[in-house]
């Protein structure tokens, strides 16, 4: 055994993973957000020291915006003089619901749409196409359950049936009902809870009545790799993704011409126990930060966790930090 | 949430939802579970470690056996030995279907990966270890090089062997439970999925898996068991004594 | 990166980046982005330390559980069977179903993550100190005895010294199998490099970055076990065990 050479060797990769720990854990966790904090003092948050004795648990759903909402709330909060704990990545709606009603959760997103067909059983054709509407029906049952619901967020989300552009013109489809007849050719690739949801797969099954020639279950970050591989013809996208802008000419989506995926927009569901403890600041900040994510800033900001790469902790504190909300 | 005998609850629910389909809060309508969807299931895991296993086999054993006989790359095999339990399972299905993409067949390069090496180097050290006397005896009498590692090296090697064979079949078994992330539906895919099974349903899954790598286990030392010779079962008591 | 301030709602400030044109290697996840494994370095700071954690408790605690049922077995042979037995059959139970067969009873954790670890540890370093008791030459022995030493002497100063090679043998292939292992700790909610792995699967350069810690922490620590072997114990080299 050639022990010298293997031993500098060896040494050498130590010293220099030593080294590169070193210097990562002592250096500055730079988030430049790019011109950052230079909006209106009006936006500020300010720290209420009644807050400081109050617990909070934000929670969230297992994609991206999800986690980046999260974050959003749980950082205004905690500049609003909150204690706050996130437990992000919770699962599903089912899941995280389950953890709102246990009492493990103060709060988190959910969108009106997955609201009303997910929990409260509606038709997703039934789903109000109006935000007010729709928040307001949601409010009526989320209230049956002792919830309460704030204002909803600027922007709306829904699933979407996408595929390459060029496969689009292969087809020459534009809206969901054009896949009949062809479907059965068609590989299709979604989230494993899509199997089971209605404004998934079992809505394009029942509502539109397409057969597909097979449905792989695939973690929802593979969504537009798919595609690219080639091993999807279609995938299951959502309207909020910013691929959907920046690469306009590669990936298109179809129109959901029987209204089998509402849109919705993401209200903040709360405990009753939380809002009580927690007194007016809560509502208030969870409204005011979120009249910043109109479409374009929700997918610029997934564009950052998507695209760029970046953490949804640090993305969040960008946009706050642009916004002005926090310095 | 950790009631003394909670766990007991939560084994029950999870042999529920082995035996018949559950609507449970998660799904939303669709059921899960049930010995149908078990069975499926369990059917794409054989399915696919077996594919790997046969392969790996097919490559490590005349391979490792050739080489241990001329004991030719002994420096290769022993390192091989030693850094393959290095290699994150996670990281490398992740890495094959990043890099070459999902599928069966992809899959299988992965799990190939992991079942290889033990069986390579086990067949490797058994044959180099088999008493010199034995070779000598066997080339005194005649036989040929293939003559001699088929009827004298493998034999007396298979201890050490099937060892490297088990090791490799479990590996193989537990990787193909990662099957899920590149769209590989095994068994696994009632623990990653959460959301579509529910708690019962992962406990499930983690059951099946458990269950179907002792039933290989037990089934390879049988076989390990059949075909050991016989003197070297009554050495091997002896030295035990 | 060039910026286009939307026009959007008066106060809305958000720089939106112009990635039409992106062709950089995290746009086109590529093999490997330098640029970026510089910038993020830092995420992988904590998970390192996690992952770190939970191999040395484990092998520790595996050693040590190891060295009290070798102790037990080494003058009652009749328990190495059944020994030998139960830790083989740890070892058999795949380690993704292991980690979420512990749940119920320990909950999710640290603590969960090296139980299930400390398992796996314990039969390899188990099996191999058995056979280094076994190996030690019985000339060295009747040395011993000849000398006078009692059983307990003899086993502390001339069949264990003497199974120092096999020993370190089996912790050095403990330890690399642990550090592989741990990176599925997550499922447990143990943390490790396995949840930065699971977080962002798809991305090339974080795969590669995360598993190839798990390898390097694997080499170092194999490495500074054979260190130790060669200073503390540097009569005899070590064969390979599988």
């Amino acid at each position: 055994m050639r022990w010298d050479s293997r031993l500098r060797a060896v040494l050498a990769l130590l010293a220099a993973l030593v080294l590169a720990l070193g210097v990562a854990a002592c250096g500055d966790d730079d988030d430049d957000g790019g011109d950052g904090g230079g909006g209106d003092a009006a936006n500020l948050i300010e720290s209420n020291p009644d807050n400081s004795g109050v617990q909070l648990t934000v929670g969230s759903k297992n994609f991206t915006e999800q986690l980046i909402l999260g974050e959003i709330y749980a950082q205004a909060l905690e500049a609003a003089g909150y204690n706050v704990n996130t437990d992000l990545n919770l699962g599903s709606e089912q899941v995280a619901l389950q953890a709102l009603e246990a009492g493990e959760i103060s709060g988190y997103p959910e969108y009106t749409s997955t609201a009303l067909t997910s929990f409260f059983g509606l038709a997703p054709e039934d789903v109000p196409n109006d935000p007010a509407q729709a928040t307001e029906e949601s409010q009526a049952e989320f209230d049956k359950r002792g919830l309460v619901t704030f204002a909803p967020a600027p922007f709306d989300s829904a699933n979407a049936v996408g595929l390459l552009k060029e496969t689009a013109d292969q087809l020459g489809v534009s809206t969901v009902s054009d896949l009949e007849g062809k479907s059965q050719d068609l590989a299709l690739f979604g989230s494993p809870e899509c199997r089971q949801r209605v404004d998934c797969l079992v809505g394009l099954e029942d509502g539109y009545g397409l057969k597909f020639k097979s449905f792989t279950p695939v973690d929802i970050e593979q969504r537009y790799p798919v595609l690219d591989s080639g091993q999807a013809d279609l995938s299951i996208l959502f309207t909020t993704d910013p691929q959907l802008s920046s690469q306009a000419d590669k990936y298109v989506i179809l129109e959901d011409d029987q209204g089998v995926f509402p849109a919705g927009n993401p209200v903040f569901v709360a405990t009753q126990a939380a809002v009580d403890q927690a007194g007016p600041d809560l509502q208030e900040t969870v409204e005011k930060v979120q009249e910043g994510l109109t479409l374009e800033v929700m997918q610029e900001l997934n564009a950052r966790v998507d695209l760029d790469r970046e953490e949804p902790a640090a993305v969040a504190t960008q946009y706050l930090q642009e916004e002005g909300y926090i310095e | 949430m950790t009631a003394p005998l909670g766990f007991a609850g939560a084994f029950g629910d999870a042999i529920e939802f082995i035996l018949t389909p559950q609507e449970n809060r998660f799904t939303g309508g669709r059921k899960v579970g049930g010995l149908d969807q078990v069975w499926e299931l369990t059917l794409n895991h054989i399915e696919l470690s077996f594919a790997a296993l046969a392969i790996a086999l097919a490559f490590a054993l005349p391979i490792g056996a050739i080489l241990g006989h001329y004991g030719v790359g002994e420096r290769v095999a022993i390192s091989i030995g030693n850094s393959w339990r290095a290699i994150p399972e996670l990281a490398l299905v992740a890495l094959v279907a990043a890099f070459i993409g999902f599928g069966f067949v992809n899959m299988t390069i992965a799990l190939l990966i992991l079942g290889v090496p033990p069986i390579l180097t086990n067949t490797f050290v058994g044959v180099r270890q088999v008493d010199r006397d034995a070779v000598d005896a066997a080339r005194g009498m005649g036989m040929s090089d293939l003559g001699i590692i088929t009827r004298v090296e493998l034999p007396l090697a298979v201890p050490t062997i099937m060892s490297g064979v088990r090791t490799g079949s479990i590996n193989i078994i537990a990787t193909a439970a990662i099957g899920p992330l590149v769209g590989q539906l095994t068994l696994g895919d009632f623990i990653l999925n959460r959301n579509v099974y529910g708690e019962e349903g992962v406990l499930a899954g983690a059951i099946l898996v458990a269950s179907l790598a002792m039933l290989v286990e037990l089934g390879l030392a049988g076989l390990q068991w059949l075909l050991t010779p016989r003197g070297v079962k009554i050495a091997r008591e002896r030295a035990a004594a | 990166m060039s910026s286009t301030l939307a026009d959007l709602a008066p106060l809305a400030q958000t720089e939106i980046r112009d990635r039409s044109g992106d062709a950089d290697c995290v746009a086109e996840n590529g093999t490997f982005c330098f640029g970026w494994a510089a910038d993020n370095f830092d995420r992988y700071v904590e998970p390192t330390l996690e992952h770190l954690v939970l191999v040395g408790v484990s092998v520790i605690a595996g050693f040590l559980i190891a060295f009290g049922l070798a102790l037990l077995s080494h003058r009652r042979r009749w328990l190495i069977p059944p020994f030998i037995t139960a830790t083989g059959i740890l070892y058999t139970v795949p380690s993704i179903a292991f980690f979420i067969l512990l749940l119920p009873f320990t909950g999710r954790g640290t603590v969960t993550g090296i139980i299930a670890l400390t398992a796996y540890a314990l039969q390899i370093i188990y099996r191999n100190m058995v056979t280094g008791l076994n190996n030690v030459p019985v000339e060295a022995k009747d040395a011993g005895r000849g000398m006078g030493m009692t059983d307990s002497q003899l086993f502390w100063r001339v069949e264990l010294p003497l199974s120092v090679p096999e020993i370190v043998a089996g912790l050095r292939i403990a330890t690399v199998s642990t550090v592989a292992i741990a990176s599925l700790a997550f499922l447990a909610g143990a943390g490790g490099l396995g949840t930065e792995i699971f977080n962002q699967i798809d991305f090339k350069t974080n795969v590669l970055i995360a598993g190839g810690l798990c390898v390097v922490m694997a080499i170092a620590l194999d490495f500074a076990l054979l260190l130790l072997q060669r200073l503390a114990a540097p009569w005899r080299t070590g064969r390979v065990s599988t």
